[in-house]
């Protein structure tokens, strides 16, 4: 099994913990697996991508341009500075929740999402959802991550079962959190695969 | 199989090889190998953040006389302050294995030079080993130990951000042992006299050579595939190579330099005859690519070497991916397939900012307002607070170095001394090296501030605990250091704590410092948000007449504007207050629940 994800978002956003996630199911299944981060001078705030890589023992730990299987952005902008990572009918899913960064408001120039809405949606198979949303619905914000997590499931591209996924947030996470994130997982799984989601 | 980081699995390898001492001084990208051991200290390993990377150094150095083996962890600007004892203990030798780990930074990321530790290294005449992969890096660091052992050196290992930071599918096994040490025994051979230097210097370059021919040897140095072209490579960039070999299907001879000091000519000599040319894939500087040039001068093969000093690699900068593939393809005579992205419009910027509630912003402003109209230069330093950099507080005019924000300003205050200077110093610098600085200033009557930003942490580097903090990375408690009372025993003549967040006297402090006829100092102590819980929130009121003073001053992460009005974010807001003291209508209050 070889299969290469891109995570980007902001730092705060949980991407880290999520490509932990994505790699530990992977090595559940016996997979070697090499990660990377980069993360930017701020200790909050910035802007973070992480690369897994599964099934990489002779690669490098960085996923090279066009070639990621997935995208999950956690975030609009993000997801665009992250695109030309992903390969050419490559998937991705897209947090629409942004992020206003301090420099928008200083610099008076608004952050307008329509735009960056076109061109991800021109650029991939693309799920844009409200993982925010979503997440708040199923009780924290914070559960954004998780969400995303499930929807990658839900996509397909993300090769790891729901089960298998619910297995390690019930080890890692304390019992009042997991009941969050056990309905954000499912949520965000539903979404990409039932009712609300739409594929552009 | 665990997932590990590099530094993690550097650490847990130090743990295997019965590691008995371990001490550094925090720095990115190196910091998680001194924490991983104290995480997973099994209770008889000495762990200590030290002062400075000197202090390490030399605690290292004398553990290591005791046969104890030992680990000293920094960066590589750390290494220039360690410079003495190291250059030193090359001559001296050491005892127990004594392994120091040197993160370099390709880009940078976060340092203030590109400088390859590989080079210092040669200068002081020690070996180094150069990780391409964390599961490598955990290898060569209980290898390390018995090369050092060996040939009573200090060996050191060299990773790069993308190996520290990289984390692999790694089987980390127990520790075999504990290593048993027989204890300092007193001997001639531990004191350096000039004469010892001479006789050490002769026996350290004979080393050299011998090390050389044992490196020739070494596993870490590897030859894939039988192409007449060679490419050379090693490090992060290694796995850049060998990953681009693959996609260009390519017939070369794929050589990997592990050792790259001394270097292993034998095993060079050996592939340089069967090629035709070779292209050298390192990061940072043409280290092997100038050793190989050397190496064909010395043998008279005229061979061709392609690298940084031919310009097929850039010469400065993180390699990618894509740099190298493209440099292969063109080596190999043909071009990189450049496939066609079509470019994202234009996207909000998200450079790093101080913190929501960042005790330093309100430092910085309140020197700001009390300077207001007033000639000032603003010396800066290394740590979170650097960002005071950024506008709209704009705050530092000069940063070099770790310490050198109080001794610039005493160079500027010397030859312009009609101007106000206040150097700004975080807690931790200022016991790393800011203290000689200030003893400097008293000494020869420089006019200046030092205004210490005590946020009772090493904040940027991830919170580690330092000699103010009174935690050590043992567990126990130690007297804090007080740094009033080090400030006045230096000379300091005027000095004042207070809590920036009580805007008005640190106002106040800042106008008597400077109008102080001696070196003065503030110390402005208030927490890092990362240790503490906000107590109480604010919000923007009906009162608010839209001028965005807020936003224009004080530059907070949680004050925005959205949907034309300003608001507050509440899930970032700290709580800290200060916008309230900039707010001219006094429409900024807490939110009582």
């Amino acid at each position: 099994m070889k299969c290469d994800i891109l995570i980007a978002g902001v730092g705060g956003q949980g991407t880290i913990l999520a490509s932990k996630l994505i790699a530990q199911a992977a090595m559940e299944e016996g997979a070697f697996v090499r990660t990377s981060e980069t993360i930017g001078m701020a200790q909050r705030g910035g802007c973070v991508v992480s690369h897994v890589r599964i099934g990489a023992q002779d690669e490098s730990s960085v996923i090279p341009l066009r070639s990621a299987d997935l995208l999950l952005g956690f975030e609009p902008a993000e997801a665009a500075r992250s695109m030309a990572r992903l390969k050419e009918g490559g998937t991705a899913v897209v947090n629409t929740a942004r992020v206003v960064p301090v420099t928008a408001s200083l610099s008076g120039k608004a952050y307008e999402t329509e735009e960056i809405f076109d061109y991800l949606k021109n650029s991939a198979q693309v799920w844009m959802i409200d993982a925010t949303g979503i997440a708040e619905q199923c009780g924290s914000a914070k559960a954004a991550n998780v969400v995303m997590l499930g929807a990658g499931i839900g996509t397909g591209a993300l090769q790891c079962s729901l089960e298998g996924m619910e297995k390690l947030l019930a080890q890692r996470l304390p019992e009042k959190l997991f009941s969050i994130n056990q309905k954000a997982l499912h949520a965000g799984y539903g979404c990409v695969r039932g009712e609300k989601g739409e594929a552009e | 199989m665990e997932l590990l980081m590099g530094n993690e699995a550097i650490a847990l390898g130090a743990v295997r090889a019965g590691v008995n001492l371990v001490c550094g001084y925090p720095g990115t990208p190196s910091t998680e190998v001194l924490e991983t051991v104290a995480k997973y200290n099994p209770g008889d390993i000495h762990v200590e953040w030290a002062a400075n990377e000197k202090a390490a150094m030399e605690v290292g150095g004398g553990a290591s006389f005791t046969g104890a083996r030992v680990l000293v962890t920094m960066k590589q600007m750390g290494l220039n302050v360690a410079a003495d004892p190291l250059m030193c203990l090359s001559y001296l030798g050491v005892k127990g294995g004594m392994v120091v780990l040197v993160a370099d930074d390709p880009g940078p990321i976060s340092s203030q030079t590109e400088q390859d530790t590989r080079h210092f290294a040669k200068f002081a005449n020690l070996p180094v080993l150069d990780p391409s992969t964390p599961e490598e890096a955990y290898q060569m660091v209980q290898e390390a130990f018995e090369i050092s052992e060996q040939w009573e050196l200090p060996v050191i290992l060299r990773p790069t951000t993308r190996i520290c930071h990289a984390s692999a599918s790694i089987e980390a096994e127990m520790r075999k042992e504990k290593h048993e040490y027989p204890g300092f025994a007193k001997d001639p051979r531990w004191v350096i006299f000039p004469s010892l230097s001479l006789k050490k210097h002769g026996e350290l370059e004979q080393k050299q050579k011998e090390i050389g021919k044992a490196f020739s040897h070494s596993t870490f140095n590897d030859i894939e595939g039988n192409g007449s072209l060679g490419i050379v490579a090693s490090g992060a960039a290694y796995a850049y190579a060998r990953e681009a070999v693959k996609e260009l299907d390519a017939n070369v001879t794929l050589v990997k330099i592990g050792t790259p000091y001394p270097f292993p000519e034998e095993f060079a000599l050996d592939f340089i005859r069967e090629l035709d040319k070779i292209l050298v894939v390192e990061e940072l500087d043409a280290v092997i690519e100038r050793s190989l040039t050397d190496l064909l001068g010395k043998h008279k093969i005229k061979l061709d070497i392609y690298g940084k000093e031919t310009g097929n690699l850039p010469a400065a900068g993180e390699y990618t991916h894509e740099i190298v593939l493209r440099a292969i393809a063109e080596f190999l005579g043909g071009a990189a397939g450049e496939g066609a992205s079509s470019p994202p419009p234009a996207l909000p910027v998200r450079p790093p900012v101080l913190c929501a509630g960042c005790p330093h912003r309100a430092s910085f402003y309140a020197v700001k307002t009390a300077m207001k109209g007033i000639p000032a230069v603003f010396t800066g330093d290394i740590g979170c607070y650097t960002l005071g950099n950024a506008k709209p507080l704009d705050m530092v005019d000069t940063c070099l170095c770790m310490g050198a924000g109080v001794t610039v300003a005493q160079g500027l205050y010397h030859m312009e001394p009609d101007k106000k200077y206040f150097a700004f110093i975080g807690d931790s610098t200022f016991f790393h090296t800011g203290i000689p600085g200030v003893v400097n200033a008293a000494y020869n009557q420089a006019k200046i501030t030092v205004v210490v930003l005590d946020n009772s942490t090493t904040a940027m580097t991830g919170q580690q605990p330092h000699p103010g903090t009174g935690r050590t990375m043992m567990g126990t408690e130690s007297p804090k250091i007080d740094i009033e009372a080090m400030l006045r025993a230096s000379g300091a003549g005027w000095v004042k704590t207070v809590d920036p967040f009580d805007f008005n006297a640190a106002v106040g402090a800042a106008k008597e410092a400077a109008d102080f006829d001696g070196v003065s100092a503030i110390i402005y102590r208030a927490p890092c948000i990362a240790l503490r819980k906000a107590q109480t929130i604010y919000k923007i009121n009906a009162g608010c007449i839209g001028c965005k003073k807020c936003i224009r001053e004080i530059g907070c992460p949680a004050i925005s504007v959205t949907d034309g009005a300003v608001r507050v974010e509440p899930s970032l807001c700290y709580g800290c207050g200060l916008c309230t003291y900039v707010c001219p209508a006094g429409a900024i209050v807490e939110v009582r629940e």
